[in-house]
């Protein structure tokens, strides 16, 4: 699926009103603002999922929770969190039957092989194969280690965070598993944490 | 509804003081849930970083989502990239 294929754009004016405001955000942000209109929309899905997010509701974070940089990145301890619903070959795998989604967590360590993850991610919503060749695409822990070897980030945290992303019943999720995330990493001193979509 | 899930974690985070960063490839999700910081890419649904196997375009793209952790406010802060389009 190439990106940005998506030409034709009806949206309800909710939508029309949050892509205003994210035109003044990318006018005040952004070098490469024609290029950011290539990114994958909500048209690029299969129709089942274009109509369940028409009528969906997304949770809008107001006003948004906002901390500031602890310390300079070389200095810093840094933690990922991935929705690729990977785990260890030890762990259970997550339940793509529960209804609204499984909000479950599974940990992973900072040593974890990539290659020996499961995904249990499976959806018609988003092309697997490329997150099956190679966990970084979504997980990218490899990549981290790299960094912190050539000085670029301070650490890379003992433990990491998988979930399954697809959760549109969020209730259980923003109760219990993104506290309990964020309460293992105020543990663990994290300096910043990098949160992959999939 | 990924990108949905990414906010509402990063949200629980950055109430307890630790900064987040994410990658979007889906603007209107990202836009309407108001993540607190997310580099926009330009990649389809399933590839955040780029391309499998390609060390160097996922290395920039994590540089470049870790540095809006140093851009100022207010959120939502959101950065976009060019970069690997072509290679696609």
């Amino acid at each position: 699926m190439p990106a940005g294929k998506s030409q034709k754009e009806r949206e309800t004016p909710k939508s029309s009103v949050e892509r205003r405001n994210f035109q003044q955000l990318m006018s005040r942000n952004s070098r490469c603002w024609a290029q950011a209109l290539r990114v994958a929309a909500i048209d690029d899905l299969p129709l089942r999922h274009r109509l369940f997010l028409k009528a969906y509701r997304f949770r809008t974070l107001t006003p948004v929770p906002f901390a500031p940089p602890r310390r300079p990145l070389p200095e810093s301890r840094v933690a990922l969190v991935t929705t690729g619903a990977v785990s260890l070959p030890e762990q259970p795998p997550f339940d793509e039957k529960v209804r609204g989604g499984d909000s479950s967590y599974r940990e992973i360590p900072a040593g974890a092989d990539l290659r020996t993850l499961a995904i249990h991610h499976r959806s018609d919503a988003f092309d697997p194969t490329g997150f099956e060749e190679d966990r970084n695409l979504g997980f990218p822990l490899d990549r981290l280690h790299e960094m912190e070897a050539r000085g670029e980030i301070g650490a890379v945290n003992r433990r990491h965070f998988s979930v399954m992303g697809s959760i549109t019943a969020t209730g259980r999720l923003v109760k219990d598993t993104a506290p309990a995330i964020a309460s293992a990493f105020e543990a663990d001193r994290v300096d910043a944490v990098l949160l992959v979509p999939l | 509804m990924c990108h949905q899930t990414v906010g509402l974690i990063a949200a629980e985070i950055e109430r307890r003081g630790v900064p987040t960063t994410s990658l979007s490839v889906c603007r209107e999700i990202t836009a309407a849930v108001k993540t607190p910081r997310a580099l926009l890419v330009p990649y389809p649904f399933g590839y955040p970083l780029g391309r499998p196997g390609d060390r160097e375009l996922q290395t920039s793209l994590l540089r470049s989502a870790l540095a809006l952790l140093y851009e100022a406010g207010p959120p939502p802060v959101l950065g976009a990239t060019s970069e690997g389009v072509k290679a696609l």
